[in-house]
Protein backbone atom coordinates (compact mmCIF):
# COMPACT_ATOMS: atom_id res chain seq x y z
CA UNK A 1 0.00 0.00 0.00
CA UNK A 2 1.26 3.64 -0.94
CA UNK A 3 1.97 5.72 1.85
CA UNK A 4 -2.09 6.80 2.86
CA UNK A 5 -1.29 10.17 3.53
CA UNK A 6 0.71 10.96 0.20
CA UNK A 7 -2.21 8.96 -1.73
CA UNK A 8 -5.09 11.51 -0.71
CA UNK A 9 -3.42 14.37 -1.65
CA UNK A 10 -2.46 13.12 -5.48
CA UNK A 11 -6.12 12.17 -5.14
CA UNK A 12 -7.17 15.77 -4.53
CA UNK A 13 -4.48 17.28 -6.88
CA UNK A 14 -4.91 14.86 -9.60
CA UNK A 15 -8.61 15.60 -9.41
CA UNK A 16 -8.15 19.59 -9.75
CA UNK A 17 -5.38 18.98 -11.94
CA UNK A 18 -7.31 16.79 -14.66
CA UNK A 19 -10.65 18.81 -14.28
CA UNK A 20 -8.67 22.10 -15.04
CA UNK A 21 -7.15 20.74 -18.21
CA UNK A 22 -10.77 19.58 -19.46
CA UNK A 23 -11.91 22.90 -18.55
CA UNK A 24 -9.24 24.60 -20.26
CA UNK A 25 -10.01 23.38 -23.60
CA UNK A 26 -13.26 25.92 -23.38
CA UNK A 27 -11.10 28.72 -23.21
CA UNK A 28 -11.79 30.40 -26.51
CA UNK A 29 -14.69 28.21 -27.56
CA UNK A 30 -17.38 28.48 -25.11
CA UNK A 31 -21.29 29.22 -26.46
CA UNK A 32 -21.08 33.11 -24.92
CA UNK A 33 -18.14 35.09 -24.04
CA UNK A 34 -19.20 34.98 -20.15
CA UNK A 35 -18.91 31.21 -19.70
CA UNK A 36 -15.96 31.32 -21.55
CA UNK A 37 -14.42 33.42 -19.24
CA UNK A 38 -15.96 31.20 -16.18
CA UNK A 39 -14.63 28.44 -17.13
CA UNK A 40 -10.95 29.90 -17.88
CA UNK A 41 -11.31 31.46 -14.12
CA UNK A 42 -12.25 28.36 -12.65
CA UNK A 43 -9.65 26.53 -14.69
CA UNK A 44 -7.47 28.54 -13.12
CA UNK A 45 -8.71 28.41 -9.34
CA UNK A 46 -8.54 24.66 -10.03
CA UNK A 47 -4.90 24.82 -11.30
CA UNK A 48 -4.27 26.78 -7.73
CA UNK A 49 -5.78 23.96 -5.95
CA UNK A 50 -3.87 21.36 -7.69
CA UNK A 51 -0.57 23.02 -6.58
CA UNK A 52 -1.36 23.40 -3.39
CA UNK A 53 -2.42 19.63 -3.05
CA UNK A 54 0.33 18.43 -5.31
CA UNK A 55 2.88 20.73 -3.21
CA UNK A 56 1.77 18.74 0.40
CA UNK A 57 1.95 15.69 -0.76
CA UNK A 58 5.19 16.17 -2.62
CA UNK A 59 6.75 17.63 0.99
CA UNK A 60 4.68 14.70 2.45
CA UNK A 61 6.61 11.83 -0.07
CA UNK A 62 9.93 13.32 1.38
CA UNK A 63 11.90 12.64 -1.96
CA UNK A 64 12.12 16.29 -3.18
CA UNK A 65 9.32 15.92 -5.74
CA UNK A 66 8.03 19.29 -6.63
CA UNK A 67 4.04 20.30 -7.40
CA UNK A 68 5.30 20.64 -11.13
CA UNK A 69 7.31 17.13 -10.86
CA UNK A 70 3.93 15.54 -10.33
CA UNK A 71 1.88 17.10 -12.62
CA UNK A 72 4.57 16.52 -15.69
CA UNK A 73 6.58 13.32 -15.01
CA UNK A 74 4.22 10.60 -13.83
CA UNK A 75 2.79 8.14 -16.44
CA UNK A 76 -1.14 7.52 -16.94
CA UNK A 77 -1.28 4.80 -14.09
CA UNK A 78 0.54 6.74 -11.57
CA UNK A 79 -2.88 9.62 -11.66
CA UNK A 80 -5.23 8.65 -9.16
CA UNK A 81 -7.85 11.34 -10.41
CA UNK A 82 -11.39 10.55 -10.72
CA UNK A 83 -12.58 9.34 -14.32
CA UNK A 84 -15.43 11.69 -14.06
CA UNK A 85 -13.20 14.78 -14.54
CA UNK A 86 -11.16 13.22 -17.71
CA UNK A 87 -14.30 12.56 -19.56
CA UNK A 88 -14.17 14.80 -22.70
CA UNK A 89 -16.43 18.11 -23.20
CA UNK A 90 -18.50 16.77 -25.85
CA UNK A 91 -20.66 20.08 -25.82
CA UNK A 92 -21.24 22.45 -23.29
CA UNK A 93 -23.94 20.10 -21.51
CA UNK A 94 -21.65 17.53 -21.02
CA UNK A 95 -18.71 20.01 -19.40
CA UNK A 96 -21.15 21.76 -17.48
CA UNK A 97 -22.65 18.37 -15.82
CA UNK A 98 -18.96 16.67 -15.15
CA UNK A 99 -18.49 20.11 -13.12
CA UNK A 100 -21.75 20.08 -11.00
CA UNK A 101 -21.42 16.84 -9.94
CA UNK A 102 -17.76 17.06 -9.26
CA UNK A 103 -18.90 20.25 -7.35
CA UNK A 104 -21.23 18.24 -5.52
CA UNK A 105 -19.18 16.14 -4.15
CA UNK A 106 -16.17 18.27 -3.85
CA UNK A 107 -17.96 20.83 -1.20
CA UNK A 108 -18.72 18.34 1.09
CA UNK A 109 -15.67 16.72 0.78
CA UNK A 110 -14.26 19.84 1.17
CA UNK A 111 -16.32 20.86 4.19
CA UNK A 112 -15.36 17.20 5.98
CA UNK A 113 -11.54 18.81 5.33
CA UNK A 114 -11.66 21.73 7.17
CA UNK A 115 -12.14 19.81 10.23
CA UNK A 116 -9.47 17.02 9.35
CA UNK A 117 -6.84 16.74 12.68
CA UNK A 118 -4.03 17.50 10.13
CA UNK A 119 -2.91 21.39 10.46
CA UNK A 120 -1.44 21.21 6.72
CA UNK A 121 -5.04 19.25 5.39
CA UNK A 122 -7.05 22.30 7.17
CA UNK A 123 -4.89 25.14 5.62
CA UNK A 124 -5.33 23.91 2.05
CA UNK A 125 -9.03 23.17 2.36
CA UNK A 126 -10.41 26.42 4.17
CA UNK A 127 -8.60 28.25 1.67
CA UNK A 128 -9.87 26.25 -1.47
CA UNK A 129 -13.13 25.75 -0.31
CA UNK A 130 -14.20 29.27 -0.29
CA UNK A 131 -13.63 28.99 -4.42
CA UNK A 132 -15.63 26.09 -4.47
CA UNK A 133 -18.84 27.81 -2.97
CA UNK A 134 -18.95 29.85 -6.20
CA UNK A 135 -17.84 27.05 -8.62
CA UNK A 136 -21.35 25.48 -7.06
CA UNK A 137 -23.04 28.08 -7.45
CA UNK A 138 -22.64 28.70 -11.28
CA UNK A 139 -22.74 25.10 -11.95
CA UNK A 140 -26.18 24.35 -9.99
CA UNK A 141 -27.54 27.49 -11.78
CA UNK A 142 -26.85 26.53 -15.30
CA UNK A 143 -28.06 22.86 -14.31
CA UNK A 144 -30.88 23.75 -13.45
CA UNK A 145 -31.28 26.75 -15.86
CA UNK A 146 -30.72 24.65 -18.68
CA UNK A 147 -32.41 21.44 -17.34
CA UNK A 148 -35.53 23.24 -17.21
CA UNK A 149 -34.92 25.13 -20.32
CA UNK A 150 -35.93 24.50 -24.35
CA UNK A 151 -36.78 21.09 -25.15
CA UNK A 152 -33.21 21.09 -27.37
CA UNK A 153 -30.97 21.96 -23.52
CA UNK A 154 -32.99 19.72 -21.57
CA UNK A 155 -32.66 17.18 -24.24
CA UNK A 156 -28.77 17.85 -23.81
CA UNK A 157 -28.37 17.99 -20.12
CA UNK A 158 -30.41 14.60 -19.87
CA UNK A 159 -27.84 12.99 -22.46
CA UNK A 160 -24.95 14.53 -20.28
CA UNK A 161 -26.68 13.25 -17.05
CA UNK A 162 -27.25 9.67 -18.60
CA UNK A 163 -23.56 9.08 -19.75
CA UNK A 164 -21.83 11.11 -16.66
CA UNK A 165 -24.05 9.49 -13.95
CA UNK A 166 -22.10 6.36 -13.83
CA UNK A 167 -18.59 7.74 -13.20
CA UNK A 168 -20.05 9.39 -9.91
CA UNK A 169 -19.04 6.04 -8.55
CA UNK A 170 -15.80 6.67 -8.78
CA UNK A 171 -16.18 9.80 -7.20
CA UNK A 172 -17.79 8.89 -4.17
CA UNK A 173 -15.89 5.46 -4.06
CA UNK A 174 -13.41 4.75 -0.77
CA UNK A 175 -10.83 2.07 -0.04
CA UNK A 176 -8.70 1.10 2.63
CA UNK A 177 -6.37 3.95 2.11
CA UNK A 178 -9.61 6.14 2.80
CA UNK A 179 -10.26 3.84 5.85
CA UNK A 180 -6.93 4.24 7.85
CA UNK A 181 -6.92 8.02 7.10
CA UNK A 182 -10.77 8.87 8.43
CA UNK A 183 -9.61 6.42 11.48
CA UNK A 184 -7.06 9.07 12.15
CA UNK A 185 -9.41 12.07 11.65
CA UNK A 186 -7.06 13.08 8.74
CA UNK A 187 -10.29 12.74 5.96
CA UNK A 188 -13.98 12.72 7.05
CA UNK A 189 -15.97 9.97 7.40
CA UNK A 190 -17.67 9.32 4.00
CA UNK A 191 -21.26 8.48 4.71
CA UNK A 192 -22.42 12.03 5.37
CA UNK A 193 -20.07 13.56 2.32
CA UNK A 194 -22.28 11.12 -0.22
CA UNK A 195 -25.35 12.14 1.87
CA UNK A 196 -24.42 15.76 1.43
CA UNK A 197 -24.09 14.55 -3.03
CA UNK A 198 -27.28 12.79 -2.59
CA UNK A 199 -29.16 15.35 -1.34
CA UNK A 200 -27.66 18.15 -3.27
CA UNK A 201 -27.99 16.29 -6.33
CA UNK A 202 -31.65 14.82 -5.63
CA UNK A 203 -32.74 18.92 -4.98
CA UNK A 204 -31.42 20.13 -8.11
CA UNK A 205 -32.22 17.91 -10.63
CA UNK A 206 -35.42 17.86 -9.48
CA UNK A 207 -35.62 21.36 -9.93
CA UNK A 208 -33.88 21.32 -13.10
CA UNK A 209 -36.99 18.68 -14.38
CA UNK A 210 -34.01 15.63 -14.78
CA UNK A 211 -34.19 11.97 -14.22
CA UNK A 212 -30.66 9.90 -12.59
CA UNK A 213 -30.79 7.32 -14.71
CA UNK A 214 -31.27 3.54 -13.13
CA UNK A 215 -29.09 1.49 -14.90
CA UNK A 216 -27.17 0.73 -11.90
CA UNK A 217 -24.16 1.17 -14.05
CA UNK A 218 -20.81 2.08 -12.10
CA UNK A 219 -17.51 2.52 -13.13
CA UNK A 220 -14.09 2.90 -10.78
CA UNK A 221 -10.61 3.00 -10.66
CA UNK A 222 -9.44 5.94 -11.53
CA UNK A 223 -8.41 6.65 -7.94
CA UNK A 224 -6.29 3.14 -8.09
CA UNK A 225 -4.86 4.61 -11.36
CA UNK A 226 -7.21 2.48 -14.09
CA UNK A 227 -8.28 5.47 -16.06
CA UNK A 228 -10.25 5.71 -19.23
CA UNK A 229 -9.37 5.87 -23.02
CA UNK A 230 -9.30 9.72 -22.99
CA UNK A 231 -6.83 9.80 -20.06
CA UNK A 232 -3.69 9.72 -22.06
CA UNK A 233 -4.85 12.33 -24.48
CA UNK A 234 -5.07 14.81 -22.03
CA UNK A 235 -1.48 13.52 -20.85
CA UNK A 236 -0.01 13.42 -23.88
CA UNK A 237 -0.76 17.46 -24.66
CA UNK A 238 -0.51 18.29 -20.80
CA UNK A 239 3.38 17.01 -20.40
CA UNK A 240 4.30 17.38 -24.01
CA UNK A 241 7.17 19.99 -23.18
CA UNK A 242 8.90 17.86 -20.18
CA UNK A 243 8.84 15.00 -22.60
CA UNK A 244 9.72 16.15 -25.73
CA UNK A 245 12.46 18.90 -23.97
CA UNK A 246 13.19 17.28 -20.15
CA UNK A 247 14.02 19.84 -17.36
CA UNK A 248 13.79 22.65 -19.72
CA UNK A 249 12.21 26.19 -17.73
CA UNK A 250 12.20 29.66 -18.13
CA UNK B 1 20.98 51.05 8.96
CA UNK B 2 17.78 48.86 9.16
CA UNK B 3 14.53 51.05 8.23
CA UNK B 4 11.82 50.77 10.60
CA UNK B 5 8.85 48.46 10.40
CA UNK B 6 6.83 51.35 10.11
CA UNK B 7 8.77 52.30 7.09
CA UNK B 8 8.89 49.44 5.75
CA UNK B 9 4.85 49.67 5.60
CA UNK B 10 4.47 52.39 4.50
CA UNK B 11 6.59 51.75 1.45
CA UNK B 12 4.48 48.37 1.25
CA UNK B 13 1.55 50.79 1.11
CA UNK B 14 3.09 52.39 -1.97
CA UNK B 15 3.31 49.47 -4.36
CA UNK B 16 0.50 48.42 -6.60
CA UNK B 17 -1.31 45.49 -7.32
CA UNK B 18 0.02 44.04 -10.21
CA UNK B 19 -4.04 43.60 -11.52
CA UNK B 20 -5.63 46.62 -9.80
CA UNK B 21 -3.22 49.52 -9.70
CA UNK B 22 -5.30 51.78 -8.00
CA UNK B 23 -4.95 49.13 -4.84
CA UNK B 24 -1.88 48.87 -2.93
CA UNK B 25 -0.33 45.49 -1.56
CA UNK B 26 -1.06 46.97 1.94
CA UNK B 27 -4.57 48.18 1.13
CA UNK B 28 -5.52 44.77 -0.56
CA UNK B 29 -4.65 43.03 3.12
CA UNK B 30 -2.68 39.97 1.87
CA UNK B 31 0.45 41.30 3.83
CA UNK B 32 0.04 39.26 6.79
CA UNK B 33 3.22 40.43 8.69
CA UNK B 34 6.68 41.96 8.64
CA UNK B 35 9.87 41.78 10.38
CA UNK B 36 13.23 41.00 10.65
CA UNK B 37 15.33 37.72 10.93
CA UNK B 38 18.52 38.78 11.73
CA UNK B 39 19.83 41.72 8.58
CA UNK B 40 17.17 39.77 6.46
CA UNK B 41 13.74 41.55 6.17
CA UNK B 42 10.84 38.90 6.34
CA UNK B 43 7.78 39.66 4.53
CA UNK B 44 4.77 36.89 5.13
CA UNK B 45 2.16 37.06 1.93
CA UNK B 46 -0.72 34.92 1.93
CA UNK B 47 -1.97 34.55 -1.72
CA UNK B 48 -5.80 35.88 -2.75
CA UNK B 49 -7.07 32.91 -4.69
CA UNK B 50 -4.87 30.35 -4.85
CA UNK B 51 -4.95 29.97 -8.15
CA UNK B 52 -3.70 33.87 -9.28
CA UNK B 53 -1.46 34.56 -11.99
CA UNK B 54 -0.54 37.82 -9.60
CA UNK B 55 1.16 35.92 -6.88
CA UNK B 56 4.61 35.19 -8.08
CA UNK B 57 4.41 38.59 -9.34
CA UNK B 58 3.42 40.33 -6.11
CA UNK B 59 6.41 38.09 -4.01
CA UNK B 60 8.45 39.53 -7.54
CA UNK B 61 7.42 43.30 -7.09
CA UNK B 62 7.75 43.24 -3.51
CA UNK B 63 11.29 42.06 -2.98
CA UNK B 64 12.17 44.28 -6.27
CA UNK B 65 10.98 47.49 -4.31
CA UNK B 66 12.12 46.83 -0.68
CA UNK B 67 15.84 46.07 -2.26
CA UNK B 68 15.58 49.63 -4.32
CA UNK B 69 14.44 51.08 -1.32
CA UNK B 70 17.44 49.74 0.80
CA UNK B 71 16.61 46.82 2.62
CA UNK B 72 19.83 44.40 2.47
CA UNK B 73 18.16 40.87 1.76
CA UNK B 74 14.32 40.55 1.66
CA UNK B 75 13.09 36.99 2.18
CA UNK B 76 9.12 36.63 0.89
CA UNK B 77 7.49 33.72 2.63
CA UNK B 78 3.89 32.43 1.82
CA UNK B 79 1.19 31.74 4.77
CA UNK B 80 -1.57 29.94 3.46
CA UNK B 81 -3.92 30.25 6.81
CA UNK B 82 -5.99 31.59 7.78
CA UNK B 83 -6.98 31.89 4.48
CA UNK B 84 -7.33 35.96 3.14
CA UNK B 85 -10.59 37.31 2.91
CA UNK B 86 -12.08 40.46 1.16
CA UNK B 87 -13.33 41.79 4.37
CA UNK B 88 -9.09 42.20 4.60
CA UNK B 89 -9.20 44.83 1.97
CA UNK B 90 -9.08 48.14 3.59
CA UNK B 91 -11.67 50.88 3.89
CA UNK B 92 -9.14 53.41 1.56
CA UNK B 93 -8.79 50.38 -0.31
CA UNK B 94 -12.58 49.67 -1.01
CA UNK B 95 -12.78 53.55 -1.74
CA UNK B 96 -9.89 53.94 -4.13
CA UNK B 97 -11.79 50.43 -5.86
CA UNK B 98 -15.09 52.20 -6.09
CA UNK B 99 -13.75 55.89 -7.75
CA UNK B 100 -12.19 53.34 -9.83
CA UNK B 101 -15.22 51.96 -11.02
CA UNK B 102 -14.93 48.11 -9.51
CA UNK B 103 -17.73 47.86 -6.53
CA UNK B 104 -16.08 46.83 -3.56
CA UNK B 105 -16.98 43.21 -1.68
CA UNK B 106 -19.62 43.55 0.71
CA UNK B 107 -18.98 42.43 4.14
CA UNK B 108 -18.83 39.21 5.92
CA UNK B 109 -20.45 38.16 2.47
CA UNK B 110 -17.65 35.62 1.70
CA UNK B 111 -19.49 32.20 2.96
CA UNK B 112 -23.24 33.22 3.37
CA UNK B 113 -25.36 30.95 1.84
CA UNK B 114 -26.77 32.30 -1.80
CA UNK B 115 -23.95 33.19 -2.38
CA UNK B 116 -23.39 36.32 -4.77
CA UNK B 117 -27.33 36.57 -4.88
CA UNK B 118 -26.91 37.36 -1.61
CA UNK B 119 -24.09 40.11 -1.52
CA UNK B 120 -26.21 43.65 -1.87
CA UNK B 121 -24.06 45.25 -4.90
CA UNK B 122 -24.21 49.27 -5.03
CA UNK B 123 -23.31 50.70 -8.82
CA UNK B 124 -19.87 52.46 -8.31
CA UNK B 125 -20.95 55.01 -11.01
CA UNK B 126 -24.24 56.51 -9.60
CA UNK B 127 -24.72 54.67 -6.22
CA UNK B 128 -28.15 52.78 -6.82
CA UNK B 129 -28.80 49.93 -5.39
CA UNK B 130 -30.70 49.04 -8.30
CA UNK B 131 -28.12 46.19 -9.81
CA UNK B 132 -28.49 43.05 -11.68
CA UNK B 133 -25.64 40.10 -12.13
CA UNK B 134 -24.62 39.42 -15.54
CA UNK B 135 -22.12 37.24 -15.13
CA UNK B 136 -21.03 35.16 -12.19
CA UNK B 137 -17.34 36.03 -13.08
CA UNK B 138 -15.55 38.79 -14.83
CA UNK B 139 -12.40 39.93 -16.09
CA UNK B 140 -10.19 37.96 -13.24
CA UNK B 141 -11.27 35.23 -10.88
CA UNK B 142 -11.76 37.63 -8.59
CA UNK B 143 -14.91 39.64 -10.28
CA UNK B 144 -18.36 39.23 -11.15
CA UNK B 145 -19.62 41.39 -14.30
CA UNK B 146 -22.73 43.60 -12.84
CA UNK B 147 -25.48 46.22 -14.52
CA UNK B 148 -26.84 48.71 -13.18
CA UNK B 149 -30.49 49.29 -13.95
CA UNK B 150 -30.81 53.09 -12.60
CA UNK B 151 -27.63 54.24 -14.57
CA UNK B 152 -27.71 51.27 -17.19
CA UNK B 153 -23.70 51.45 -16.88
CA UNK B 154 -21.98 47.92 -16.82
CA UNK B 155 -19.25 47.54 -13.96
CA UNK B 156 -17.25 44.85 -11.86
CA UNK B 157 -17.99 43.91 -8.49
CA UNK B 158 -15.02 42.63 -6.34
CA UNK B 159 -16.91 38.97 -5.09
CA UNK B 160 -17.27 38.57 -1.05
CA UNK B 161 -14.70 35.48 -0.71
ZN1 LIG C 1 -25.45 53.20 -11.69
Amino acid sequence: MMDPFVTFCLRMGDNALILAQRTGEWCGHAPALEEDIAFANMGLDLIGQTQLWLKLGGEAEGKGRSADDLAFLRTERQFTNCQLVEQPNVDFAHALMRQYLFDAWHLPMLDGLTQSSDERVRAVSAKVIKEVRYHIDRSRDLVIGLGDGTDESRARMQGALDELWPFTADLLASDEIDDDLTARGVIPDPAPVIEAFNAETAATFAAATLTVPHTGLTRTGGRNGIHTEHMGFILAEMQYLQRTYPGVSW
Amino acid sequence: MQASLDTVWTWLGEIPDPEIPVISLADLGIIRAVGYDDDKLVVTVTPTYSGCPATSIIALDIETELLKRGAQKVEIRQQLSPAWTTDWISREGREKLRAFGIAPPAMAAANCAGMLKAQNVTCPHCGSEDTENISPRGSTPCKAQFRCRSCMEPFDYFKAI
